[in-house]
């Protein structure tokens, strides 16, 4: 009632005054009647009624709401303030909406990865499991079946535990041949993650039972489906061919699910099947996740597995040329069971929480710096304060007053800031490197706008609350205070000199932080990777369905003939395949326990496992690897089954101190049947993971190979092509490609096309994402502190036109005063650079594993920041100060 | 906050001026001015009333919806505002009185003590 009241008391005053008006003029009426003249007639009508203000006062008031009415006068001073100085408001709302936008977009880069939960049901009961095997000397030891079946069945912790794995599955039977991309499962998986289909079924134990069914069950995503499907809804049962088995569609995954971080993402997910009379201890090629039961905690489960280890080691049978039970034990496995979420999000936890802090702290800066203006400007408005106080209003009026000209002006830079977040998510999703994890959940949702809110509110309680307080205590009236000769006082001057202390401190830490991101980016790019980033070397991964093809020998010559037309087409300079290109990810990294002639081993020991791949001739011509010394593998070689090997340089320097002492020698890769292969090369280091991973000690094995690992013959049939032409990655040369794997074989698929460039780009994509971010946040921030000292000084300046005057004119030099006021701003800089050291030092430890290449207390990057702040600190000094110097002495002192 | 009461309000016991006001309007609508003069005249000129201080009560009666009002001419062509009783005015206008009456009847009770009755 009151608040319609309230919002119609405009009409009804226009009301009230009419009635009264009508009032008067009937009194009126009758007093002439009366025999009155008209003007005393009305004279007494007025008297008769009263003040008619007083009246319709009474009547407004009745119908108002005491605070929203002051709010509201409140509102329109500082609305009206806002538009009489359009410099000051626009410098305060840019400022504002620059630190709230930037804030708010990584709050939802930071919300979007590490904070919201997995999108699955109770996403918190699912966990990652895997190894660590200290013994072996490797980091990570995956899942074997036989420990899945163990867990599966003996496990108390987990509702649901299963494996996965990705890679491609051949498609035919629907047109063109297509890889797609695959996520392979144990049946449980899907049902651990609690999705539900949208058309058909999910995997079922009856699926996993080898050999149950003559057709592959297989689950299609929705995008797959739209694209392959057309969207239609009797795919259920529709016959198709995969990797040369008949396979039958028996499901349609919905269109938001997406299997963790799978990048990019899943196409067909197909069931991963096991023979349980077959499987060995060995197999450790499978990611794990499952679904603890409700209640069971994350160390809870981790015991279970740690219970379970003993039971799977002497359950299962070893795998054939196995050393003993022994050999496993000496690994000394041990359970890691982590949230999932943990699992997705992987390394950028770290990267994106030093942004945040990073972001909040040109926050603090901007805030700082708004203060300072809003200081200057309630300086300047203290005459005006002093006179409103002696003519009775409020301290608190006042204060009140000042605290909401602050929050109109932070609601309005809230406001553009939301605007600036939204802009700068799309960037940041648009430019993040695809290793960032989780992209898809990053938006500026209602908990981004929420933040949005909460930041510009605290912004408001720090730039405003100081401002308030000070004119609300300090503007007692007091004779001869005025603002044109008055110095600032002692404690004015210090609150402003502290701010830009402040300001200059975070400014520094950042542009140190930021510093030492430019050090680590310089350090990538002198890493020398090993192979040609040029952008000249482009790969194609071909698969040969061993369904087709089954001898090894003729995968390889076919390989060869692919390999022979791809050389002849026009522009290709080298070409050459491998079993996996560098930098293509973790799938791709293979092991083999490398013998070396002439070691002893104890029994039941194993040397340490090593990098291996497979490579055909050329392959490091092709790929821009040096060869060190010796020789490069031949097609002879292979052919003929020639025992060699190439290692990298790191190894043979480890094993026989030179490459040269390498040559010759000889080693295997297991203990049993396996013959020695003679080191016929030795080629430089390859950053085979990342450039900011040290180079493993590698061996290069014939893409053809004899008496292997227990095979007599052994090729691959999925290789990666490795092509060096200026017309990389260009379509004319892939379709060239495409047409050589097609003549000799038209289901072959050609997938996974990238040039070397982008997987090198990709490798320093995280660091230059970190860099620019930062680099951006630290370039406000200096820019932030720059006009505060500017600021600082130019106020001094005007605040002590007089007092310079007066100098001038009894004889100082002009360059005098400019030293003083440069002394000025350099003390402050000195003071903030000095605390701005300590934040640094603490900071840069924190980001430690975001460096590479450069320690966090590298002296280059202290001094050179150092002296940017410097130069950049005397800079903004030395303008107002030139300026005080220029000041007129007759000119200034007149005008007092 | 309650805005300062009116001379009259403060003059008279609380809700005599409104109850007066809704007693004149019992006989039809009538505009401010007529009311005024109703109340002077019918108390006969006991209560003599600022004539600005009807308003905010007008106003409040009809906020609390025992009055309305609607704009009209008066007798002699002036567009005036004119107020007339609803039925809850109404019914309000007769709890008032019967309480009204009570309150006289009690205060007579207490300055005119009942006649005591003759000894038998």
């Amino acid at each position: 009632m009151s608040w319609s009241r309230f919002f119609r008391r405009a009409r009804t005053d226009r009301d009230s005054a009419e009635e009264l008006r009508s009032h008067i003029d009937i009194q009126t009426d009758e007093n002439i009647a009366r025999g009155m003249s008209p003007d005393e007639a009305r004279r007494a009508a007025h008297v008769k009624l009263g003040n008619t203000v007083r009246i319709r006062e009474e009547i407004y008031r009745f119908n108002t709401v005491r605070v929203l009415d002051s709010l509201e006068r409140d509102l329109r001073l500082a609305l009206r303030g806002m538009r009489r100085r359009p410099g000051f408001t626009l410098a305060v709302v840019l400022t504002l909406a620059l630190g709230i936008g930037a804030n708010t977009a990584i709050f939802g880069v930071v919300d979007g990865v590490l904070l919201k939960p997995l999108a699955y049901p109770n996403a918190d009961e699912l966990v990652s499991v895997q190894h660590v095997a200290p013994g072996l000397g490797i980091d990570e030891l995956r899942m074997s079946p036989s420990q899945y079946f163990t867990y599966r069945e003996e496990g108390r912790a987990f509702q649901y535990i299963g494996l996965y794995s990705n890679g491609g599955r051949t498609i035919t039977g629907l047109g063109d041949p297509e890889q797609a991309r695959a996520l392979f499962v144990t049946y449980d998986v899907l049902q651990a993650l609690g999705v539900r289909p949208q058309l058909g079924r999910l995997f079922t134990e009856a699926d996993a039972k080898a050999g149950a069914s003559d057709l592959t069950p297989v689950i299609v995503t929705h995008a797959y489906w739209q694209r392959r499907f057309g969207g239609d809804r009797s795919v259920l049962g529709r016959r198709l061919t995969v990797d040369s088995s008949p396979a039958e569609v028996i499901g349609v995954m919905p269109e938001g699910f997406r299997f963790l971080d799978m990048q990019p993402p899943a196409e067909v997910i197909t069931p991963i099947v096991f023979d349980r009379n077959r499987v060995v201890l060995e197999g450790f090629g499978f990611r794990s996740l499952a679904r603890l039961k409700s209640g069971v905690t994350v160390a809870a489960a981790s015991a279970d597995i740690a219970r379970m280890l003993p039971i799977w080691l002497n359950a299962w049978p070893l795998p054939p040329n196995s050393a003993g039970r022994q050999v496993f034990e000496r690994w000394q496995i041990a359970p890691v069971v982590h949230p999932l979420k943990d699992e997705v999000v992987g390394g950028v936890g770290r990267m994106l929480w030093v942004l945040m802090g990073t972001i909040g702290i040109v926050l603090l800066i901007a805030c700082a710096n708004v203060a300072n203006l809003m200081l200057a400007r309630s300086e300047s408005r203290r005459q005006e304060f002093a006179v409103r106080i002696s003519l009775g209003a409020g301290a608190g009026q006042i204060a009140r007053e000042v605290f909401v000209e602050s929050l109109v002006l932070s609601l309005t830079g809230g406001l553009l800031g939301v605007a600036v977040a939204y802009a700068s998510l799309r960037l940041v999703v648009a430019t993040a490197p695809t290793s960032l994890p989780r992209l898809d959940d990053i938006a500026l949702d209602p908990r981004a706008i929420a933040f949005a809110v909460a930041a510009t509110l605290l912004s408001t309680v720090l730039f405003g609350a100081v401002p308030a307080l000070k004119s609300a205590t300090r503007h007692a009236p007091s004779p001869g205070d005025n603002a044109r000769g008055a110095s600032p006082s002692r404690e004015r001057q210090r609150t402003r000199n502290s701010l830009v202390v402040v300001q200059v401190a975070l400014a520094l830490a950042l542009l140190v932080g930021s510093g030492l991101m430019i050090r680590t980016f310089q350090s990538l790019l002198d890493v020398h990777p090993g192979f040609s980033t040029g952008g000249d070397v482009q790969t194609a991964r071909v698969w040969v369905p061993p369904q087709e093809v089954r001898d090894p020998e003729r995968v390889t010559r076919l390989q060869h003939e692919i390999l022979d037309k791809i050389a002849a087409l026009p522009g290709v300079k080298a070409a050459a395949f491998t079993s996996a290109a560098p930098m293509e990810g973790p799938l791709r990294v293979a092991f083999n326990t490398i013998y070396i002639d002439g070691k002893s081993y104890a029994p039941g020991t194993t040397p340490p496992p090593r990098r291996i791949k497979f490579v055909s001739p050329g392959y490091f011509r092709a790929i821009g690897t040096t060869m060190i010394a010796g020789r490069d593998i031949t097609w002879a070689d292979i052919y003929t089954g020639a025992n060699v090997a190439i290692i990298s340089e790191n190894f043979a320097h480890e094993v026989w101190g030179s490459p040269a002492a390498a040559l010759g020698q000889h080693v295997k890769e297991s203990a049993g049947t396996s013959v020695w292969r003679e080191i016929i090369g030795v080629v430089e280091d390859v950053h085979e993971d990342a450039l900011f991973q040290a180079a493993p000690a590698m061996v290069y094995w014939p893409i053809l190979m004899q008496n292997f690992g227990g095979q007599s013959k052994l090729a691959s049939n999925a290789i990666n092509l490795v092509i060096r032409s200026e017309a990389a990655g260009r379509e004319s040369l892939l379709n060239g490609v495409r047409k050589a794997v097609w003549s000799i074989n038209p289901r072959m698929p050609v997938f996974l096309v990238l040039t070397m460039k982008a997987l090198y780009d990709q490798s320093m994509a995280r660091t230059s994402f970190a860099l620019v971010m930062l680099g951006i946040a630290a370039a406000m921030a200096l820019a932030l502190g720059v006009v505060g000292i500017y600021g600082v000084i130019a106020f001094i300046v005007a605040q002590r036109r007089r007092e310079i005057g007066i100098r001038l004119a009894l004889g100082a030099a002009p360059a005098e005063i400019v030293r003083m006021f440069l002394r000025h701003g350099m003390t402050l800089t000195g003071v903030g650079s000095a605390i701005g050291l300590l934040i640094a030092v603490a900071l840069t430890q924190w980001m430690s594993s975001l460096l590479f290449g450069v320690r966090p207390l590298d002296l280059t990057t202290y001094v050179a920041v150092l002296a940017v702040i410097g130069f950049a600190a005397a800079t903004a000094s030395y303008v107002p100060a030139r300026r005080a110097a220029a000041v007129d002495p007759v000119q200034t002192l007149a005008a007092e | 906050m309650p805005g300062r009461e009116s001379p009259l309000q403060s003059e008279t016991p609380q809700g005599t001026l409104d109850m007066l006001v809704l007693r004149v309007l019992v006989t039809g609508p009538a505009h401010g001015h007529t009311i005024a003069h109703a109340i002077e005249r019918g108390s006969d000129d006991v209560l003599q009333i600022e004539h600005g201080s009807l308003y905010p009560a007008l106003h409040r009666l009809e906020d609390r919806g025992w009055i309305a009002s609607f704009w009209g001419t008066s007798d002699n062509n002036r567009k005036a505002k004119y107020y007339r009783l609803t039925p809850t005015g109404r019914k309000q206008l007769a709890a008032h009185t019967t309480r009204w009456e009570q309150i006289v009847r009690a205060i007579n009770g207490i300055l005119k003590p009942p006649i005591e009755e003759p000894e038998p």
